[in-house]
């Protein structure tokens, strides 16, 4: 089952690869990870996403909290919550196909943020699932590279993580 | 306030940690921290003769004085040379700090001489590493890394530290740090009451209780109210390799060590049983053998003081996290409060049916029978009979040090440790090598104790050369070496499983000459070949005469022994081989 592990852990040098070094020590596997400092500058706020049973979140969640740099761990999965995931595809975009995937880009609610005469940069704002229809709705012929954040999510409601 | 350079500012902060030994070895990025260490006599700097054995020397102070021993290396290979120990004691939870040179700070990513990533290279095996970026935070650096190496479950801890934070022309105010707080660590001081109140419930009702204690009973020194606790309910106790010493091997209520290489009935017992109190132990897969199979009856409490140890392999009906010591002394008092009000808890019929069954598997097979017959009989010396002689020797009152294989299971399952802090040995990692300077570890600790190390011809080729740190500092340990001429466990894993093909684990044509070898480093050599010579010969290693010498006794043991019981792979806790031909 996918997880969403949203992580806070002190801004110090070193403490990210801790953290990636843990999962491969461990044999856990990561879809996606994003890290960035939160609005306190001594901490950085890590969401990524892992596949696993009860029992290997159960470790995995142990297994990071053991780390001295790791200040709090919550699975966001356990509760509601809002997760979302950016996306930028350059797609190729000549002739009838322009038209098109500006069509499919507006049913997805994204926007083109980059065009010359044979490719359009479509921006995508969702979550996971939704960016995955829309790659597949454009269609693999179209498409000539493709970024994303990895996902960040918070709970829903007022519930927050911090110190 | 005192000015002290970077360096100084370090080897202070030791002395204010109360540190007595630095186990080390020079090299370019530490001579300044070497300088310092010169320059003062509050810390005894003990120079190795590779840095593997420093590692292990401060492992081995730190398991029988429960202080955080200390590791100074170099950069580049001084450093690498430290892995193995550093994963040595992180696999036994042994806190540890090692101090590593480190190239200056503008060097660094440059691939300089001597340079390595310590940080990197370390950190899978270390429970947290710290780069000083200034002289200035040096001393609380140290302050931080003995207080987490020590606290919580404790662990090695890694100082790197790049040269010119140590310049002696650099010098800044020194302050030691009165106490050190983490935001992101805070170990658990005590167990939860409600839990504690559900494992006594359990233990009452149990009809086949026993209790299972490793490692964390001994850094938590939680002997004592572990052997009440066995008293109050005449509970039967197991001990795990890291474990023994716990409990005292020589009363009756204990069974002997589990696992692999366990009594018969310490796994029968646990195999049947139907609450497994398991505390300061992790389950490891020397224990369980198949998770699937292990104890089908039981129900688990566990104790540990690491919550990621709980139920990371078998599930535990009653988990409780917190330090062996305060949660064993909760839970007594808990206990007596319950049996004030009623007595009648305790269900003597149960327990005497329990023990009754458990005296059939001991009188079925122990560790206990006497194989001086047979050596005798054959004229070879069997290696169980030496940790015999040895035990007699010593009145079980040593410090016994091993090394990894054969002759370890022989100690582990032969000398009766009676009290915790005996048994010093690598468990977890199993690294060869270990024993020597573990040993010397221990006799810096304690000079007027007396120390053996119990290893075999492979063992002690690992870290032979400390023969010469020995030498420098007149360290008296008692070398065993089990002799038989081979890579003693991996042989007779070959005998079982690959149709005793020998590959690369003989070497017979090539030994060196023991005696002659710790004669040329200034020790005492001796040899016994005959079994009717044995106890003789264990008697002069120990006599008042040899009191200040090492001695290196050369042991030449049966080839053909195997260490039994030893489980069926894949199978449960009650599926042994009990010798070469008989199956439990």
């Amino acid at each position: 089952m996918r997880r969403i592990i949203s992580v806070l852990l002190e801004n110090e040098a070193g403490a990210l690869s801790r953290v990636v070094g843990l999962f491969a020590q461990r044999n856990y596997n990561i879809e996606s990870l994003t890290v960035a400092p939160t609005e306190d500058a001594t901490l950085s706020r890590l969401t990524l996403t892992t596949l696993g049973d009860d029992k290997k979140i159960e470790q995995i969640t142990k297994q990071l909290n053991k780390l001295i740099e790791v200040v709090k761990v919550v699975d966001l999965t356990e509760g509601e919550h809002v997760e979302r995931e950016l996306m930028l595809v350059k797609l190729r975009a000549v002739g009838a196909q322009r038209a098109e995937i500006k069509r499919t880009a507006d049913i997805f609610r994204g926007q083109i943020v980059d065009a010359t005469e044979s490719a359009y940069t479509v921006q995508l704002v969702g979550v996971s699932s939704k960016l995955d229809a829309f790659l597949r709705a454009v269609g693999e012929l179209s498409i000539l590279e493709v970024v994303r954040s990895g996902v960040s999510g918070l709970a829903r409601g007022e519930k927050v993580v911090s110190v | 306030m005192e000015l002290l350079s970077g360096g100084e500012a370090l080897i202070r902060a030791l002395q204010d940690e109360g540190v007595e030994y630095i186990f080390g070895y020079p090299g370019g990025a530490a001579l300044h921290i070497y300088d310092a260490i010169f320059q003062q006599q509050a810390v005894e700097h003990v120079l190795v003769r590779h840095e593997q054995a420093a590692t292990h020397m401060a492992d081995a102070y730190a398991r029988v004085t429960g202080k955080p021993g200390v590791a100074l290396v170099t950069s580049g290979p001084g450093a690498t040379n430290a892995v193995t120990g550093l994963a040595t004691a992180f696999m036994d939870s042994i806190p540890m700090v090692v101090i590593s040179g480190q190239v200056q700070s503008d060097l660094i990513g440059t691939d300089s001489f001597q340079e390595t990533d310590m940080v990197g290279i370390s950190r899978p095996v270390v429970k947290h590493s710290f780069m000083v970026k200034s002289a200035e935070e040096m001393a609380e650096v140290v302050k931080k890394a003995f207080y987490i190496a020590s606290s919580g479950r404790p662990g090695p801890v890694v100082i790197d530290v790049p040269k010119d934070t140590t310049d002696p022309s650099y010098r800044v105010p020194y302050a030691f740090p009165e106490s050190v707080s983490l935001r992101s660590y805070n170990p658990a001081t005590r167990g939860h009451p409600r839990q504690i109140r559900k494992a006594v419930d359990l233990l009452l009702a149990a009809k086949r209780p026993i209790i299972y204690s490793g490692g964390g009973v001994i850094q938590g020194n939680a002997s004592e109210p572990l052997i009440a606790l066995a008293k109050r309910l005449k509970l039967p106790v197991t001990n795990t390799l890291m474990g023994l010493g716990a409990y005292p091997s020589t009363d009756s209520q204990f069974l002997g060590m589990l696992g692999m290489h366990g009594s018969y009935p310490a796994n029968m017992a646990m195999h049947h049983s139907d609450l497994i109190f398991a505390v300061g132990a992790r389950f490891d897969d020397r224990v369980t053998n198949d998770p699937s199979k292990f104890c089908p009856d039981a129900k688990v409490i566990h104790i540990d003081v690491d919550p990621a140890s709980i139920s990371k392999i078998i599930p535990a009906e009653v988990p409780i996290v917190g330090p062996a010591l305060p949660v064993l002394t909760e839970l007594l008092a808990t206990l007596e409060d319950r049996l004030k009000e009623a007595p009648e808890l305790v269900d003597e019929a149960a327990r005497s049916a329990w023990w009754s069954q458990i005296e059939g598997w001991r009188s079925h097979s122990d560790f206990d029978h006497d194989q001086r017959h047979r050596n005798e009989a054959e004229g070879i010396i069997k290696p169980q009979t030496v940790v015999q002689a040895l035990y007699r020797a010593t009145g079980g009152d040593a410090y016994i040090t091993s090394d990894v294989g054969q002759h370890q299971m022989f100690a582990a399952q032969y000398y009766r440790f009676d009290a915790p802090r005996r048994w010093v040995n690598s468990g977890g990692l199993g690294t060869m090598g270990y024993g020597l300077p573990a040993a010397m570890g221990v006799k810096l600790a304690f000079p007027d104790a007396v120390v053996a190390c119990v290893t075999g011809e492979g063992s002690i080729q690992m870290n032979i050369q400390e023969l010469s740190t020995c030498r420098q500092y007149g360290l008296p340990v008692k070398i065993i070496n089990l002799n038989n001429q081979a890579l003693g466990m991996v042989r007779q894993w070959q005998d079982m499983q690959y149709a005793g093909r020998h590959s690369g684990s003989v070497y017979q044509d090539s030994l060196p000459d023991f005696v002659a070898l710790a004669e040329s480093y200034g020790h005492v050599g001796m040899r016994v070949t005959d079994p009717a010579k044995l106890d003789e010969a264990m008697a002069e290693v120990f006599s008042p005469g040899l009191k200040d010498r090492l001695v290196f006794l050369d042991v030449a043991v049966d080839q053909n022994e195997h260490v039994y019981p030893m489980w069926v792979r894949g199978g449960a806790l009650r599926d042994m081989m009990l010798s070469k031909t008989e199956r439990s």
